[in-house]
């Protein structure tokens, strides 16, 4: 399955991009195992924050074909 | 019941003169709160040159319209203007606008309180702070424990 993968602020500089499109080979798997499949020489930061579709989502949240995902550290507006 | 993100300057008292011009009916609230604020010079021990804020623009929206549908619902409402910048800034200028009428002072007061906190505690902005060749990103936000303790 086709997903979209973006990364934030101080995450997209530790990744070193803002944005993927990747194959995911199976239907049904996590957030954190998306991560791990685009990222393997990378360990998943503690205090990252997961979107799925644009709304807070978790690291075991499902993640189906044609999804956007979001990698972030916590927020700092206002 | 606009929500802007701005990537440019704005002036947040004259977008609130305007807007209460062009967009609401006179004599229909009885109080108006208005929260602004602004990027200062100087932030704990680091000389603020300039800011970065950078945001996940269309989660953005959505969140900040979430918290404004959840003031409106615990609270009367007649009306709010949110603007949030984006981009560059430079010390002084307004990094966001929460405006919120009503017909009553505390019910506007509880319910602007309510937007700003859960605003920078859920949209999607991050700040890096510049001064010289150094910069920063922001690692979390100041809390507003009078709110934590209110609505948990």
């Amino acid at each position: 399955m086709s997903v979209t993968v973006k990364y934030f602020a101080s995450l997209r500089e530790h990744v070193g991009q803002a944005e993927q499109q990747c194959q995911v080979p199976e239907c049904g798997c996590s957030a954190s195992e998306v991560w791990a499949q685009l990222n393997a020489s990378l360990e998943l930061p503690s205090n990252i924050l997961v979107a799925v579709n644009q709304d807070y989502a978790s690291l075991d949240t499902r993640i189906n074909d044609g999804d956007e995902i979001a990698f972030f550290p916590p927020v700092t507006g206002g | 019941m606009p929500v802007v993100l701005q990537e440019f300057e704005f002036l947040p008292y004259q977008r609130l003169q305007e807007y209460e011009e062009q967009c609401r009916k006179p004599g229909e609230s009885g109080a108006a709160v208005t929260f602004v604020g602004s990027l200062r010079d100087m932030h704990e021990d680091f000389p603020v040159d300039a800011m970065t804020i950078e945001c996940y623009p269309e989660m953005a929206l959505q969140e900040i319209e979430k918290v404004c549908d959840a003031a409106t619902k615990q609270w009367q409402v007649d009306d709010y203007l949110i603007m949030h910048r984006y981009g560059k800034v430079e010390p002084g200028d307004a990094l966001v606008l929460v405006a919120v009428w009503s017909t009553h002072r505390s019910q506007a007061f509880d319910a602007c309180r309510y937007i700003i906190h859960y605003l920078k505690h859920k949209a999607p902005f991050w700040k890096q702070e510049h001064h010289g060749e150094q910069s920063r990103w922001l690692q979390g936000n100041t809390d507003d424990k009078a709110v934590s303790e209110c609505h948990g």
